[in-house]
């Protein structure tokens, strides 16, 4: 980078010719790059140069390895759901990777943990990061606990209120949790303000990221750390069916589990990529967070991808029943696939994704998150044209990332359902946010 | 860019009665002074508003405006300019109401800058900001989250339209990148006196003259210091050593008390960078 004329040349944003798989970045087509003051720029050098190195050193891949055995709990279960893909269509087949199943809740931890080991080879002492359900941040206080580092975890003040036992969660984690009382007080706001602290404080601190977006490294180091996720579900699909799967599915807020989920199947054109979006009240409501639908390309937060922006370029508030999703820009690497048609980004109101939730409840004995109710969502689309993506007589099938629990989201979904006494049905936009 | 030819005209017309940077700056450091550059945000209390007070601060000795453009995310601002913008656009600054503030405020002899995080002028169009910037007299633009690495787009607009294009140094840049910067910059470059974002400091640290004396070695030709800078005596002792001193938080908190208030702060500080 430091040798870089002016006005980086064109060169640098052509797509890729090798494997999908593997493409780096920092651009992704037009998309990606580091829109960022320059003073982060030392950092980001700092932290593309020692994930590269880490990378080809085996000794931080066994490490990662032993922690995700020991700790984590990986290999995730492959599981074949028939009650649910009966709801989905005839004839189909759907399995869910299941990433809820990780400790702490979701596939966060994959990033996670790779991303401490980093600090620790970088030498610095204390990381930041950002939360709008809480599932990063608590994450990030289990890494940080685990491996001795300082931590620091900003979450709009509307956020905390509302998710205040994983708040809690955070602090018992040994974790400072500050509520940001600037903006919309949501997760864009976090990010700000996340941003601002490591300006400050960028030679102890390492900024923990926990999507694959931002500026570079960030969308393809996130993505390598939970490509394990497509790795995994690839081969115990193998192992399961002996093929590959029809589709892959996923919902994407960041984009971090799609992108997970995806990377191993990039560069098979068989299969079928899409990841759902939250299409929160409707997109004609204007209250969402589906960026491909809703938004034009621009930059926010270090990246240029798709966004949800005015006409002047003022970044709009989203809107979705889940916290996860509701966020109004999108990873690089998902823009790219977007516009090469690699893959296809649908939206999932909160109507549907809550109906796939309450299904997946009753058919499997599975309460997901309702994140990944988005996906599941998804799935139940995709069943009416499932049938017609084969003709050799099998069974069509679907690959769901499975991507959190719901633990997180009992009292939204009980009130949404209203199952609990003496209190209203939460009305979609006024939702609690998890 | 059609738009640029069809403005090509206008341009060589404007570029000789247009306030320049560089100039100002040139001049006063030939009368044996570094320069006072103020910030304030567009919008804030008002449109109107906002442009009496950059007109006041050129009254009390501020030789350079720095007008900010209101954004929704604004990660290199404290909190005094963070709840400025925020009031700004939620009394519905709009981002076309910059250039006839330029206008106003540029008439007073002042250059005037327009600083702006990227997305608003992605969204309008590099090049027909450009244009529109240069019609109404704007010196160019300071762009904090835009480095010269992903500047193709700006730096041919700025080129096209001869505007000028301020980029930011940090304690944490390397000398390749101070070179690079440096090259890139036309008008002066602005010297982040600090690790972090703006709003006022007790001090302003040795590093911030020390990145101006590397900045310099790496070939800039005029650089500013900017951050954390709120005080008379903060201000004289930086214009020992840098060619202008930017002020910001300490002007948006200043406003709050008034016209004649801001005009005191300004006197103060003007009478700084004259010691």
């Amino acid at each position: 980078m430091p040798d870089a004329a002016p006005g980086r040349p064109e060169t640098d944003r052509t797509a890729a010719t090798g494997p999908l798989a593997q493409h780096e970045g920092p651009y992704f087509g037009e998309f990606g790059g580091r829109f960022v003051p320059e003073a982060l720029v030392a950092a980001l050098d700092q932290l593309e140069d020692a994930f590269a190195k880490a990378k080809a050193d085996p000794d931080f891949g066994a490490e990662l390895s032993r922690l995700h055995r020991t700790y984590t709990g990986r290999p995730s279960p492959l599981t074949e759901v028939p009650r649910f893909a009966a709801q989905c269509g005839p004839g189909l087949r759907v399995f869910l990777k299941r990433e809820d199943l990780n400790h702490t809740g979701s596939h966060k931890i994959n990033n996670v943990l790779g991303q401490a080991l980093l600090v620790k080879r970088m030498g610095k002492t204390r990381v930041i990061a950002e939360t709008g359900a809480g599932q990063h941040g608590v994450a990030t206080a289990t890494a940080a606990a685990l491996l001795g580092l300082e931590c620091t975890v900003y979450m709009g003040a509307v956020d905390a209120e509302r998710q205040s036992l994983n708040v809690a969660r955070m602090r018992l984690l040994g974790a400072e949790v500050i509520p940001v009382e600037i903006g919309t007080r949501t997760l864009k706001d976090a990010i700000n303000e996340a941003l601002r602290d490591w300006v400050a404080h960028v030679d102890s601190t390492h900024y923990l990221l926990g999507t694959a977006t931002g500026p570079h490294p960030f969308p393809s180091m996130v993505r390598d750390l939970h490509s394990i996720i497509g790795e995994e579900a690839r081969a115990q699909l193998a192992a399961e069916i002996g093929r590959l799967p029809d589709a892959a599915v996923a919902c994407v807020g960041g984009g971090s589990n799609a992108i997970g989920l995806f990377n191993a199947f990039l560069d098979e054109p068989s299969v079928r990529l899409y990841g759902f979006e939250a299409g929160g009240a409707g997109i004609s409501s204007g209250k969402h967070a589906a960026r491909f639908s809703g938004g034009f390309p621009g930059v926010l937060q270090g990246t240029k991808s798709y966004l949800l922006q005015d006409e002047d370029g003022q970044t709009l508030p989203s809107h979705s029943v889940s916290a996860g999703l509701d966020y109004p820009s999108v990873g690089p690497e998902h823009a790219w696939l977007h516009d090469t048609g690699r893959a296809e980004y649908l939206p999932v109101t909160d109507d549907e994704a809550m109906e796939a939730f309450r299904i997946l409840c009753h058919t499997e004995g599975i309460i997901p998150a309702i994140e990944s109710s988005h996906a599941l969502a998804g799935a139940i689309k995709l069943g009416e044209q499932a049938a017609s993506w084969r003709d050799d007589g099998q069974a069509p099938v679907i690959l769901v990332n499975l991507s959190g629990r719901g633990d997180k989201d009992v009292a939204t979904a009980a009130a949404w359902f209203g199952l609990v006494e003496d209190k209203p049905v939460v009305d979609a936009d006024e939702g609690e946010q998890l | 860019m059609t738009t640029s030819q069809d403005a090509a005209p206008a341009t060589a017309a404007t570029a000789t009665t247009r306030n320049r940077t560089a100039a100002t700056l040139d001049r006063l450091r030939d009368e044996g002074r570094a320069a006072l550059v103020g910030y304030l945000p567009l919008g804030y209390p008002d449109v109107a508003g906002s442009v009496a007070a950059a007109r006041t601060l050129v009254e009390n000795g501020v030789d350079v405006i720095e007008l900010g453009l209101p954004y929704s995310d604004p990660v290199m601002d404290g909190p005094t300019i963070q709840h400025a913008v925020d009031r700004a656009l939620a009394q519905g600054t709009r981002v076309r109401d910059v250039f006839a503030a330029v206008e106003q405020i540029a008439a007073t002899g002042a250059p005037t800058l327009v600083m702006t995080y990227w997305n608003p002028v992605l969204r309008y169009g590099v090049d027909v900001f450009a244009r529109d910037l240069a019609q109404a007299g704007g010196a160019g633009l300071i762009t904090p989250d835009l480095i010269p690495d992903e500047g193709a787009d700006w730096i041919a607009a700025s080129t096209a339209h001869d505007l000028d294009r301020v980029f930011l140094v940090a304690p944490s840049s390397t000398p390749e990148r101070l070179a690079m910067t440096a090259a890139a910059c036309e008008g002066f470059v602005y010297a982040a006196s600090t690790m972090g974002v703006t709003g006022e400091r007790t001090s302003v640290g040795a590093q911030a003259e020390h990145l101006v004396s590397s900045t310099r070695a790496a070939g800039a030709e005029r650089v500013c210091v900017g951050l954390g800078v709120s005080r008379p005596e903060q201000a004289a002792d930086i214009a020992r050593y840098a060619d202008g001193v930017i002020v910001g938080s300490a002007f948006v908190r200043a406003l709050d008390g008034g016209l004649s208030e801001l005009a005191g702060v300004a006197a103060g500080l003007a009478e700084g960078v004259r010691r």
